[in-house]
Protein backbone atom coordinates (compact mmCIF):
# COMPACT_ATOMS: atom_id res chain seq x y z
CA UNK A 1 0.00 0.00 0.00
CA UNK A 2 1.26 3.47 -0.87
CA UNK A 3 1.58 6.42 1.46
CA UNK A 4 -1.93 7.48 0.44
CA UNK A 5 -4.58 5.10 -0.70
CA UNK A 6 -8.12 6.13 -1.55
CA UNK A 7 -10.65 3.42 -2.24
CA UNK A 8 -14.12 4.02 -3.72
CA UNK A 9 -14.34 7.42 -2.04
CA UNK A 10 -17.68 9.19 -2.15
CA UNK A 11 -18.35 12.43 -0.32
CA UNK A 12 -21.84 13.85 -0.17
CA UNK A 13 -23.16 16.86 1.65
CA UNK A 14 -26.65 18.12 2.25
CA UNK A 15 -27.56 21.52 0.87
CA UNK A 16 -29.89 23.53 3.07
CA UNK A 17 -31.71 26.82 2.50
CA UNK A 18 -31.66 29.72 4.96
CA UNK A 19 -34.27 28.13 7.25
CA UNK A 20 -32.28 24.90 7.37
CA UNK A 21 -34.64 22.91 5.15
CA UNK A 22 -33.00 20.27 3.00
CA UNK A 23 -32.71 21.39 -0.64
CA UNK A 24 -30.83 18.41 -1.97
CA UNK A 25 -27.66 16.36 -1.83
CA UNK A 26 -24.46 17.21 -3.69
CA UNK A 27 -21.92 14.53 -4.47
CA UNK A 28 -18.65 16.47 -4.35
CA UNK A 29 -16.37 13.44 -4.70
CA UNK A 30 -17.78 10.57 -6.70
CA UNK A 31 -16.10 7.16 -6.59
CA UNK A 32 -12.44 8.17 -6.57
CA UNK A 33 -9.57 5.66 -6.33
CA UNK A 34 -5.95 6.70 -5.81
CA UNK A 35 -2.77 4.92 -4.80
CA UNK A 36 0.13 7.28 -4.26
CA UNK A 37 3.62 5.91 -3.52
CA UNK A 38 6.05 7.45 -1.06
CA UNK A 39 8.21 10.05 -2.85
CA UNK A 40 5.82 10.69 -5.75
CA UNK A 41 5.02 14.14 -7.06
CA UNK A 42 1.34 14.13 -7.95
CA UNK A 43 -0.64 17.00 -9.43
CA UNK A 44 -4.40 17.35 -9.35
CA UNK A 45 -6.11 19.59 -11.91
CA UNK A 46 -9.73 20.49 -12.32
CA UNK A 47 -11.95 23.53 -12.80
CA UNK A 48 -13.47 25.48 -9.90
CA UNK A 49 -16.01 23.19 -8.26
CA UNK A 50 -14.65 19.94 -9.71
CA UNK A 51 -14.08 18.44 -6.25
CA UNK A 52 -10.30 18.61 -6.02
CA UNK A 53 -10.13 20.60 -2.77
CA UNK A 54 -12.77 18.35 -1.22
CA UNK A 55 -10.68 15.34 -2.17
CA UNK A 56 -7.55 16.97 -0.71
CA UNK A 57 -9.30 17.63 2.59
CA UNK A 58 -9.87 13.89 2.94
CA UNK A 59 -6.14 13.24 2.77
CA UNK A 60 -5.45 14.73 6.17
CA UNK A 61 -8.72 13.99 7.88
CA UNK A 62 -10.35 17.42 7.65
CA UNK A 63 -13.26 15.68 5.93
CA UNK A 64 -14.34 12.04 6.27
CA UNK A 65 -15.72 9.82 3.51
CA UNK A 66 -19.47 9.33 3.17
CA UNK A 67 -18.60 6.00 1.57
CA UNK A 68 -15.27 4.30 0.88
CA UNK A 69 -12.00 4.54 2.77
CA UNK A 70 -8.91 6.74 2.87
CA UNK A 71 -5.67 5.40 4.34
CA UNK A 72 -2.74 7.68 5.13
CA UNK A 73 0.43 5.67 5.74
CA UNK A 74 -1.76 2.64 6.31
CA UNK A 75 -4.07 4.34 8.82
CA UNK A 76 -7.78 4.68 8.20
CA UNK A 77 -8.68 8.40 8.45
CA UNK A 78 -12.06 7.57 9.98
CA UNK A 79 -10.50 6.12 13.14
CA UNK A 80 -10.33 8.91 15.71
CA UNK A 81 -7.27 7.51 17.45
CA UNK A 82 -5.14 8.13 14.33
CA UNK A 83 -6.19 11.72 13.66
CA UNK A 84 -3.09 13.43 15.06
CA UNK A 85 -0.72 10.93 13.49
CA UNK A 86 -2.46 11.43 10.15
CA UNK A 87 -2.32 15.22 10.30
CA UNK A 88 1.36 14.94 11.14
CA UNK A 89 2.05 12.49 8.31
CA UNK A 90 0.16 14.52 5.72
CA UNK A 91 0.57 18.27 6.20
CA UNK A 92 -1.53 20.77 4.32
CA UNK A 93 -0.76 24.20 2.81
CA UNK A 94 -3.65 26.40 1.68
CA UNK A 95 -4.15 29.18 -0.86
CA UNK A 96 -4.06 32.30 1.26
CA UNK A 97 -0.74 32.80 3.08
CA UNK A 98 -2.27 35.40 5.40
CA UNK A 99 -4.68 32.87 6.89
CA UNK A 100 -2.02 30.34 7.84
CA UNK A 101 0.60 32.34 9.70
CA UNK A 102 -0.04 32.98 13.37
CA UNK A 103 3.38 33.69 14.91
CA UNK A 104 4.71 37.21 15.47
CA UNK A 105 8.16 36.10 14.29
CA UNK A 106 8.88 33.71 11.42
CA UNK A 107 10.77 31.14 13.53
CA UNK A 108 8.06 31.10 16.20
CA UNK A 109 5.46 30.41 13.57
CA UNK A 110 7.43 27.50 12.16
CA UNK A 111 8.01 26.10 15.68
CA UNK A 112 4.32 26.10 16.49
CA UNK A 113 3.58 22.72 14.87
CA UNK A 114 6.38 20.69 16.49
CA UNK A 115 5.69 22.40 19.84
CA UNK A 116 2.08 21.25 19.66
CA UNK A 117 3.31 17.73 19.01
CA UNK A 118 5.28 17.82 22.25
CA UNK A 119 8.72 17.83 20.62
CA UNK A 120 11.46 18.75 23.18
CA UNK A 121 12.48 22.42 23.00
CA UNK A 122 16.01 21.82 21.76
CA UNK A 123 14.77 19.66 18.93
CA UNK A 124 12.08 22.20 18.04
CA UNK A 125 14.75 24.79 17.30
CA UNK A 126 16.77 22.31 15.28
CA UNK A 127 13.70 21.48 13.22
CA UNK A 128 12.82 25.15 12.75
CA UNK A 129 16.28 26.01 11.43
CA UNK A 130 16.38 22.98 9.18
CA UNK A 131 12.89 23.62 7.72
CA UNK A 132 13.57 27.29 7.08
CA UNK A 133 16.82 26.38 5.30
CA UNK A 134 15.01 23.88 3.12
CA UNK A 135 12.62 26.53 1.77
CA UNK A 136 15.33 29.21 1.57
CA UNK A 137 13.87 31.41 4.32
CA UNK A 138 16.53 30.94 7.03
CA UNK A 139 17.85 34.49 6.79
CA UNK A 140 14.34 35.79 7.46
CA UNK A 141 13.89 33.78 10.67
CA UNK A 142 13.79 36.87 12.92
CA UNK A 143 11.41 38.82 10.66
CA UNK A 144 7.80 39.61 11.38
CA UNK A 145 5.69 37.65 8.83
CA UNK A 146 3.83 40.79 7.78
CA UNK A 147 7.09 42.17 6.34
CA UNK A 148 7.31 39.30 3.88
CA UNK A 149 6.04 39.00 0.31
CA UNK A 150 3.31 36.49 -0.56
CA UNK A 151 5.80 33.96 -1.91
CA UNK A 152 7.94 34.28 1.21
CA UNK A 153 4.93 33.86 3.49
CA UNK A 154 3.85 30.79 1.57
CA UNK A 155 7.36 29.32 1.97
CA UNK A 156 7.12 29.98 5.72
CA UNK A 157 3.79 28.08 5.73
CA UNK A 158 5.52 25.19 3.97
CA UNK A 159 8.37 25.29 6.51
CA UNK A 160 5.76 25.14 9.28
CA UNK A 161 4.42 21.95 7.77
CA UNK A 162 7.78 20.27 7.16
CA UNK A 163 8.92 21.07 10.72
CA UNK A 164 6.41 18.40 11.74
CA UNK A 165 8.42 15.94 9.61
CA UNK A 166 5.53 14.81 7.43
CA UNK A 167 5.91 12.06 4.85
CA UNK A 168 3.51 13.85 2.58
CA UNK A 169 2.60 17.47 1.90
CA UNK A 170 -0.65 18.55 0.25
CA UNK A 171 -0.71 21.99 -1.34
CA UNK A 172 -4.11 23.40 -2.32
CA UNK A 173 -3.50 26.13 -4.91
CA UNK A 174 -0.47 27.47 -3.01
CA UNK A 175 0.44 29.94 -5.78
CA UNK A 176 -2.99 31.32 -6.71
CA UNK A 177 -2.43 34.64 -4.92
CA UNK A 178 1.24 35.13 -5.81
CA UNK A 179 3.12 37.12 -8.45
CA UNK A 180 5.30 35.26 -11.00
CA UNK A 181 8.40 35.45 -8.80
CA UNK A 182 6.52 34.23 -5.74
CA UNK A 183 5.12 31.36 -7.78
CA UNK A 184 8.56 30.33 -8.99
CA UNK A 185 9.97 30.45 -5.43
CA UNK A 186 7.21 28.26 -4.02
CA UNK A 187 7.35 25.70 -6.83
CA UNK A 188 11.14 25.52 -6.59
CA UNK A 189 10.89 24.91 -2.83
CA UNK A 190 8.27 22.21 -3.35
CA UNK A 191 10.30 20.46 -6.03
CA UNK A 192 13.39 20.51 -3.81
CA UNK A 193 11.46 18.89 -0.96
CA UNK A 194 10.36 16.18 -3.32
CA UNK A 195 13.76 15.66 -5.01
CA UNK A 196 16.02 15.91 -1.98
CA UNK A 197 13.89 14.89 0.99
CA UNK A 198 11.71 12.46 -0.97
CA UNK A 199 8.62 13.98 0.64
CA UNK A 200 5.49 12.95 -1.25
CA UNK A 201 3.91 16.03 -2.86
CA UNK A 202 0.30 16.45 -3.86
CA UNK A 203 -0.12 19.74 -5.68
CA UNK A 204 -3.48 21.18 -6.61
CA UNK A 205 -3.19 24.03 -9.07
CA UNK A 206 -4.71 26.01 -11.93
CA UNK A 207 -1.32 26.80 -13.43
CA UNK A 208 -0.48 24.25 -16.09
CA UNK A 209 3.23 25.10 -16.16
CA UNK A 210 3.57 23.93 -12.55
CA UNK A 211 2.36 20.48 -13.45
CA UNK A 212 4.98 19.46 -16.02
CA UNK A 213 7.38 18.28 -13.28
CA UNK A 214 4.87 15.89 -11.73
CA UNK A 215 5.26 12.12 -11.94
CA UNK A 216 1.54 11.75 -12.40
CA UNK A 217 -1.38 14.08 -13.13
CA UNK A 218 -5.00 13.50 -12.21
CA UNK A 219 -7.74 15.63 -13.76
CA UNK A 220 -11.03 15.91 -11.90
CA UNK A 221 -14.47 16.79 -13.23
CA UNK A 222 -17.80 16.53 -11.40
CA UNK A 223 -16.15 14.75 -8.49
CA UNK A 224 -14.61 12.02 -10.62
CA UNK A 225 -11.13 11.45 -11.97
CA UNK A 226 -11.70 11.84 -15.66
CA UNK A 227 -8.16 11.81 -17.04
CA UNK A 228 -4.86 10.61 -15.61
CA UNK A 229 -1.33 9.88 -16.71
CA UNK A 230 2.10 11.46 -17.01
CA UNK A 231 2.10 15.19 -17.81
CA UNK A 232 2.94 14.31 -21.42
CA UNK A 233 0.01 11.94 -21.71
CA UNK A 234 -2.42 14.37 -20.10
CA UNK A 235 -1.27 17.42 -22.05
CA UNK A 236 -1.58 15.48 -25.30
CA UNK A 237 -5.33 15.79 -24.81
CA UNK A 238 -5.55 19.49 -25.66
CA UNK A 239 -9.18 19.46 -26.76
CA UNK A 240 -10.37 17.31 -23.86
CA UNK A 241 -8.67 19.64 -21.37
CA UNK A 242 -10.32 22.68 -22.93
CA UNK A 243 -13.69 20.98 -22.62
CA UNK A 244 -12.91 20.55 -18.93
CA UNK A 245 -12.34 24.34 -18.57
CA UNK A 246 -8.60 23.77 -18.32
CA UNK A 247 -5.68 24.71 -20.46
CA UNK A 248 -2.25 23.46 -21.49
CA UNK A 249 1.11 25.24 -21.15
CA UNK A 250 1.65 27.83 -23.91
CA UNK A 251 4.40 25.76 -25.54
CA UNK A 252 2.07 22.73 -25.69
CA UNK A 253 -0.65 24.89 -27.21
CA UNK A 254 1.69 26.37 -29.83
CA UNK A 255 2.90 22.86 -30.78
CA UNK A 256 -0.72 21.72 -31.01
CA UNK A 257 -1.66 24.65 -33.28
CA UNK A 258 1.30 23.97 -35.57
CA UNK A 259 0.37 20.28 -35.69
CA UNK A 260 -3.18 21.26 -36.70
CA UNK A 261 -1.64 23.23 -39.58
CA UNK A 262 0.21 20.14 -40.82
CA UNK A 263 3.57 20.28 -39.04
CA UNK A 264 4.64 16.72 -38.16
CA UNK A 265 5.17 17.51 -34.47
CA UNK A 266 4.53 14.85 -31.81
CA UNK A 267 1.73 15.31 -29.27
CA UNK A 268 2.34 16.46 -25.72
CA UNK A 269 5.31 18.81 -26.16
CA UNK A 270 6.11 20.21 -22.69
CA UNK A 271 9.19 22.44 -23.01
CA UNK A 272 10.55 24.95 -25.46
CA UNK A 273 13.56 22.68 -26.05
CA UNK A 274 11.29 19.83 -27.09
CA UNK A 275 9.46 22.10 -29.51
CA UNK A 276 12.72 23.32 -31.00
CA UNK A 277 13.93 19.73 -31.49
CA UNK A 278 10.65 18.82 -33.14
CA UNK A 279 10.99 21.79 -35.50
CA UNK A 280 14.62 20.81 -36.19
CA UNK A 281 13.32 17.44 -37.34
CA UNK A 282 10.75 19.17 -39.59
CA UNK A 283 13.43 21.39 -41.12
CA UNK A 284 15.72 18.37 -41.59
CA UNK A 285 13.01 16.46 -43.41
CA UNK A 286 12.37 19.45 -45.67
CA UNK A 287 15.99 19.77 -46.76
CA UNK A 288 16.14 16.02 -47.43
CA UNK A 289 13.12 16.34 -49.66
CA UNK A 290 14.71 19.27 -51.46
CA UNK A 291 17.82 17.19 -52.11
CA UNK A 292 15.78 14.38 -53.63
CA UNK B 1 -12.43 61.68 -19.60
CA UNK B 2 -8.65 61.63 -19.69
CA UNK B 3 -6.72 61.35 -16.44
CA UNK B 4 -3.43 63.15 -15.96
CA UNK B 5 -1.16 62.08 -13.14
CA UNK B 6 1.33 64.84 -12.52
CA UNK B 7 4.40 64.28 -10.32
CA UNK B 8 2.50 62.15 -7.85
CA UNK B 9 4.32 60.75 -4.82
CA UNK B 10 2.81 58.89 -1.91
CA UNK B 11 4.68 58.43 1.35
CA UNK B 12 3.40 56.68 4.45
CA UNK B 13 4.78 55.98 7.90
CA UNK B 14 5.40 52.44 9.00
CA UNK B 15 6.82 51.77 12.49
CA UNK B 16 8.71 55.05 12.48
CA UNK B 17 10.11 54.61 8.97
CA UNK B 18 8.76 56.55 6.05
CA UNK B 19 8.03 54.40 3.01
CA UNK B 20 7.83 55.91 -0.46
CA UNK B 21 5.15 53.79 -2.11
CA UNK B 22 4.90 56.02 -5.18
CA UNK B 23 7.79 58.12 -6.38
CA UNK B 24 7.15 60.92 -8.88
CA UNK B 25 4.64 59.26 -11.19
CA UNK B 26 3.77 61.02 -14.43
CA UNK B 27 1.18 59.40 -16.66
CA UNK B 28 -1.50 60.38 -19.13
CA UNK B 29 -4.44 58.02 -19.49
CA UNK B 30 -6.45 58.99 -22.57
CA UNK B 31 -10.02 57.87 -23.29
CA UNK B 32 -10.75 54.37 -24.45
CA UNK B 33 -7.40 52.70 -23.89
CA UNK B 34 -6.97 49.17 -22.58
CA UNK B 35 -4.06 49.42 -20.20
CA UNK B 36 -2.26 46.69 -18.25
CA UNK B 37 -0.34 47.52 -15.09
CA UNK B 38 2.20 44.90 -14.03
CA UNK B 39 4.71 44.75 -11.21
CA UNK B 40 5.62 42.38 -8.41
CA UNK B 41 3.86 42.44 -5.03
CA UNK B 42 4.73 45.72 -3.33
CA UNK B 43 5.75 47.56 -6.51
CA UNK B 44 3.08 50.20 -5.97
CA UNK B 45 0.56 49.16 -8.62
CA UNK B 46 -2.41 48.80 -6.28
CA UNK B 47 -1.47 52.06 -4.52
CA UNK B 48 -1.38 53.79 -7.89
CA UNK B 49 -4.82 52.64 -8.99
CA UNK B 50 -6.32 53.63 -5.64
CA UNK B 51 -5.21 57.20 -6.35
CA UNK B 52 -7.29 57.25 -9.52
CA UNK B 53 -10.59 57.44 -7.72
CA UNK B 54 -9.39 59.38 -4.74
CA UNK B 55 -9.33 56.47 -2.31
CA UNK B 56 -5.75 57.41 -1.41
CA UNK B 57 -4.60 61.04 -1.52
CA UNK B 58 -1.17 61.80 -2.97
CA UNK B 59 1.42 63.21 -0.54
CA UNK B 60 2.56 65.52 -3.32
CA UNK B 61 1.65 66.13 -6.95
CA UNK B 62 -1.70 66.48 -8.73
CA UNK B 63 -4.23 64.36 -10.51
CA UNK B 64 -6.52 65.88 -13.13
CA UNK B 65 -9.72 64.18 -14.15
CA UNK B 66 -11.09 65.65 -17.34
CA UNK B 67 -8.99 68.75 -16.72
CA UNK B 68 -10.18 69.27 -13.15
CA UNK B 69 -7.84 69.02 -10.18
CA UNK B 70 -9.30 66.26 -8.02
CA UNK B 71 -7.70 67.71 -4.89
CA UNK B 72 -9.31 71.14 -5.39
CA UNK B 73 -11.71 72.14 -2.57
CA UNK B 74 -14.70 72.48 -4.89
CA UNK B 75 -14.13 69.17 -6.68
CA UNK B 76 -16.90 66.61 -6.22
CA UNK B 77 -14.94 63.58 -5.04
CA UNK B 78 -18.04 61.50 -4.50
CA UNK B 79 -18.78 61.85 -8.19
CA UNK B 80 -15.25 60.77 -8.99
CA UNK B 81 -15.85 57.46 -7.20
CA UNK B 82 -18.70 56.71 -9.57
CA UNK B 83 -16.76 57.85 -12.64
CA UNK B 84 -13.73 55.71 -11.87
CA UNK B 85 -14.99 52.28 -10.88
CA UNK B 86 -12.59 50.15 -8.92
CA UNK B 87 -12.99 46.38 -8.75
CA UNK B 88 -10.81 45.04 -5.96
CA UNK B 89 -9.11 41.66 -5.69
CA UNK B 90 -11.55 38.89 -4.80
CA UNK B 91 -14.49 41.30 -5.24
CA UNK B 92 -16.96 38.47 -4.59
CA UNK B 93 -16.08 38.76 -0.90
CA UNK B 94 -17.97 42.04 -0.96
CA UNK B 95 -21.25 40.61 -2.18
CA UNK B 96 -23.81 40.70 0.61
CA UNK B 97 -27.37 41.02 -0.64
CA UNK B 98 -29.93 38.20 -0.71
CA UNK B 99 -30.13 38.07 -4.49
CA UNK B 100 -27.93 39.00 -7.40
CA UNK B 101 -30.12 41.79 -8.76
CA UNK B 102 -30.46 43.60 -5.42
CA UNK B 103 -26.70 43.39 -4.93
CA UNK B 104 -26.02 45.07 -8.27
CA UNK B 105 -28.63 47.77 -7.46
CA UNK B 106 -26.74 48.79 -4.32
CA UNK B 107 -24.22 51.11 -6.01
CA UNK B 108 -26.57 53.10 -8.28
CA UNK B 109 -29.13 53.32 -5.43
CA UNK B 110 -26.48 55.10 -3.36
CA UNK B 111 -26.04 57.61 -6.17
CA UNK B 112 -29.58 58.77 -5.40
CA UNK B 113 -31.09 57.74 -8.74
CA UNK B 114 -34.75 56.90 -9.25
CA UNK B 115 -35.83 53.29 -8.69
CA UNK B 116 -36.51 52.85 -12.40
CA UNK B 117 -33.08 54.15 -13.37
CA UNK B 118 -31.39 52.00 -10.70
CA UNK B 119 -33.07 48.84 -11.98
CA UNK B 120 -32.39 49.68 -15.59
CA UNK B 121 -28.72 50.17 -14.85
CA UNK B 122 -28.49 46.96 -12.84
CA UNK B 123 -30.10 45.05 -15.68
CA UNK B 124 -27.78 46.57 -18.28
CA UNK B 125 -24.73 45.90 -16.12
CA UNK B 126 -25.63 42.23 -15.63
CA UNK B 127 -26.15 41.93 -19.38
CA UNK B 128 -22.77 43.54 -20.01
CA UNK B 129 -20.96 40.95 -17.89
CA UNK B 130 -22.86 38.18 -19.66
CA UNK B 131 -24.70 36.70 -16.68
CA UNK B 132 -27.75 34.70 -17.86
CA UNK B 133 -31.18 35.94 -16.66
CA UNK B 134 -31.97 32.82 -14.65
CA UNK B 135 -29.35 33.79 -12.06
CA UNK B 136 -30.74 37.28 -11.38
CA UNK B 137 -32.91 36.28 -8.42
CA UNK B 138 -30.62 33.63 -6.97
CA UNK B 139 -28.49 34.20 -3.92
CA UNK B 140 -25.06 35.41 -5.08
CA UNK B 141 -23.54 32.82 -2.75
CA UNK B 142 -24.96 29.92 -4.79
CA UNK B 143 -23.05 30.96 -7.92
CA UNK B 144 -19.69 29.62 -9.10
CA UNK B 145 -16.49 31.61 -8.48
CA UNK B 146 -16.46 33.07 -11.98
CA UNK B 147 -20.14 34.01 -11.85
CA UNK B 148 -19.77 35.71 -8.46
CA UNK B 149 -16.95 37.75 -9.85
CA UNK B 150 -19.12 38.83 -12.78
CA UNK B 151 -21.81 39.98 -10.37
CA UNK B 152 -19.24 42.00 -8.41
CA UNK B 153 -17.99 43.62 -11.62
CA UNK B 154 -21.60 44.35 -12.64
CA UNK B 155 -22.04 46.14 -9.30
CA UNK B 156 -19.31 48.57 -10.31
CA UNK B 157 -20.51 48.86 -13.93
CA UNK B 158 -23.99 49.83 -12.73
CA UNK B 159 -22.46 53.10 -11.52
CA UNK B 160 -21.71 53.80 -15.22
CA UNK B 161 -18.03 54.55 -14.72
CA UNK B 162 -15.99 56.06 -17.53
CA UNK B 163 -12.88 54.33 -16.32
CA UNK B 164 -12.96 50.75 -15.07
CA UNK B 165 -10.03 49.58 -12.94
CA UNK B 166 -9.73 45.87 -12.18
CA UNK B 167 -7.18 44.65 -9.64
CA UNK B 168 -6.29 41.02 -10.47
CA UNK B 169 -9.74 40.12 -11.78
CA UNK B 170 -8.76 36.52 -12.58
CA UNK B 171 -6.96 35.48 -9.36
CA UNK B 172 -8.10 32.05 -8.19
CA UNK B 173 -10.22 31.24 -11.26
CA UNK B 174 -9.70 28.15 -13.42
CA UNK B 175 -8.20 28.73 -16.90
CA UNK B 176 -11.56 28.79 -18.66
CA UNK B 177 -12.92 31.17 -16.02
CA UNK B 178 -9.91 33.43 -16.59
CA UNK B 179 -10.49 33.52 -20.35
CA UNK B 180 -14.22 34.12 -19.94
CA UNK B 181 -13.76 37.11 -17.62
CA UNK B 182 -11.07 38.68 -19.79
CA UNK B 183 -12.99 38.08 -23.03
CA UNK B 184 -16.03 39.67 -21.43
CA UNK B 185 -14.03 42.70 -20.25
CA UNK B 186 -12.51 43.06 -23.69
CA UNK B 187 -15.96 42.89 -25.31
CA UNK B 188 -17.30 45.37 -22.77
CA UNK B 189 -14.50 47.76 -23.63
CA UNK B 190 -15.27 47.52 -27.33
CA UNK B 191 -18.99 48.05 -26.79
CA UNK B 192 -18.87 50.93 -24.32
CA UNK B 193 -15.58 52.55 -25.33
CA UNK B 194 -14.66 53.01 -21.69
CA UNK B 195 -11.08 53.08 -20.49
CA UNK B 196 -10.08 49.80 -18.86
CA UNK B 197 -7.10 49.41 -16.55
CA UNK B 198 -6.13 45.86 -15.72
CA UNK B 199 -3.76 45.17 -12.84
CA UNK B 200 -2.37 41.69 -13.38
CA UNK B 201 0.28 39.15 -12.50
CA UNK B 202 -0.24 37.16 -15.65
CA UNK B 203 2.05 38.23 -18.46
CA UNK B 204 0.29 35.88 -20.88
CA UNK B 205 -3.06 37.58 -20.22
CA UNK B 206 -1.70 41.09 -20.41
CA UNK B 207 0.07 40.35 -23.70
CA UNK B 208 -3.12 39.02 -25.21
CA UNK B 209 -5.52 41.81 -24.31
CA UNK B 210 -4.06 45.25 -23.65
CA UNK B 211 -2.91 48.10 -25.94
CA UNK B 212 -0.39 49.49 -23.50
CA UNK B 213 1.58 48.16 -20.53
CA UNK B 214 2.80 50.15 -17.57
CA UNK B 215 5.48 48.33 -15.57
CA UNK B 216 5.81 49.46 -11.96
CA UNK B 217 8.92 48.88 -9.89
CA UNK B 218 9.72 50.29 -6.44
CA UNK B 219 7.00 52.92 -6.74
CA UNK B 220 8.16 54.22 -10.14
CA UNK B 221 7.12 53.65 -13.73
CA UNK B 222 9.84 51.48 -15.28
CA UNK B 223 8.36 50.96 -18.74
CA UNK B 224 5.31 52.40 -20.48
CA UNK B 225 4.79 51.11 -24.01
CA UNK B 226 2.99 48.65 -26.27
CA UNK B 227 3.33 44.99 -25.15
CA UNK B 228 5.89 43.86 -27.70
CA UNK B 229 8.19 46.75 -26.83
CA UNK B 230 7.87 46.18 -23.10
CA UNK B 231 8.54 42.44 -23.33
CA UNK B 232 11.73 43.10 -25.32
CA UNK B 233 13.18 44.00 -21.92
CA UNK B 234 12.58 40.47 -20.68
CA UNK B 235 15.96 40.28 -18.90
CA UNK B 236 15.26 43.47 -16.93
CA UNK B 237 11.72 42.27 -16.21
CA UNK B 238 13.12 39.04 -14.75
CA UNK B 239 15.38 41.02 -12.45
CA UNK B 240 12.33 42.69 -10.89
CA UNK B 241 10.44 39.42 -10.45
CA UNK B 242 8.42 39.52 -13.67
CA UNK B 243 8.85 37.73 -16.98
CA UNK B 244 7.82 37.88 -20.62
CA UNK B 245 5.02 35.60 -21.84
CA UNK B 246 6.17 31.99 -22.37
CA UNK B 247 5.92 32.27 -26.17
CA UNK B 248 8.52 35.04 -26.17
CA UNK B 249 10.99 32.58 -24.63
CA UNK B 250 10.08 29.92 -27.16
CA UNK B 251 10.93 32.32 -29.97
CA UNK B 252 14.24 33.19 -28.32
CA UNK B 253 15.11 29.50 -28.08
CA UNK B 254 14.42 29.12 -31.81
CA UNK B 255 16.38 32.25 -32.67
CA UNK B 256 19.39 31.06 -30.69
CA UNK B 257 19.36 27.86 -32.71
CA UNK B 258 19.52 29.62 -36.04
CA UNK B 259 15.86 30.06 -36.91
CA UNK B 260 15.12 33.32 -38.67
CA UNK B 261 12.20 34.35 -36.42
CA UNK B 262 11.46 37.58 -34.64
CA UNK B 263 11.50 37.42 -30.83
CA UNK B 264 9.11 40.32 -30.26
CA UNK B 265 6.21 37.93 -30.33
CA UNK B 266 3.88 37.91 -27.35
CA UNK B 267 0.90 35.69 -28.22
CA UNK B 268 0.47 32.11 -29.47
CA UNK B 269 -1.15 33.27 -32.73
CA UNK B 270 1.73 35.59 -33.51
CA UNK B 271 4.22 32.81 -32.71
CA UNK B 272 2.43 30.37 -35.00
CA UNK B 273 2.42 32.85 -37.87
CA UNK B 274 6.07 33.67 -37.34
CA UNK B 275 7.14 29.99 -37.36
CA UNK B 276 5.04 29.25 -40.42
CA UNK B 277 6.51 32.23 -42.22
CA UNK B 278 9.98 30.99 -41.36
CA UNK B 279 9.26 27.51 -42.71
CA UNK B 280 7.75 28.91 -45.90
CA UNK B 281 11.00 30.77 -46.47
CA UNK B 282 12.99 27.59 -45.72
CA UNK B 283 10.90 25.66 -48.24
CA UNK B 284 11.37 28.32 -50.91
CA UNK B 285 15.12 28.42 -50.30
CA UNK B 286 15.23 24.60 -50.48
CA UNK B 287 13.48 24.62 -53.87
CA UNK B 288 15.84 27.20 -55.29
CA UNK B 289 18.84 25.13 -54.27
CA UNK B 290 17.29 21.92 -55.58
Amino acid sequence: MGIIKVKDLIYEYIRRDEEGNVEGITTAVDDVNLDISQGDFVAILGHNGSGKSTLAKHLNAILYPTEGTVWVDGKDTQKDEYIWEIRQTAGMVFQNPDNQIIGQIVEEDVGFGPENMGVPTKEIWERVDESLKEVGMYEFRHYSPNKLSGGQKQRVSIAGVIAMHPKCIILDEPTAMLDPKGRREVIRAVRALNDVERITVILITHYMEEVIYADRVYVMDKGKITLQGTPREVFSEVERLKELRLDVPQVTELAYELRQDGFPIPKGILTKEELREALDACAGRMSEKARE
Amino acid sequence: MPIIIDKVSYVYEDTGMSVRALDNINLVIPDGQFIGIIGHTGSGKSTLVQHLNGLIKATSGNIYFNGEDIYADDFDRKKLRSKVGLVFQYPEHQLFETDVFTDVCFGPKNLGLSKKEVELRAYQALKLVGLPDEYFYQSPFDLSGGQKRRVAIAGVLAMKPQVLVLDEPTAGLDPKGRDEILDQISKLKRETGMTVILVSHSMDDVARYVDRIIVMNKGSVMYDDVPRQVFRHYAELEKIGLAAPQVTYIMKELQEHGYDVSDDVTTIDEAKEEIERCFTRLAAAGKEKG
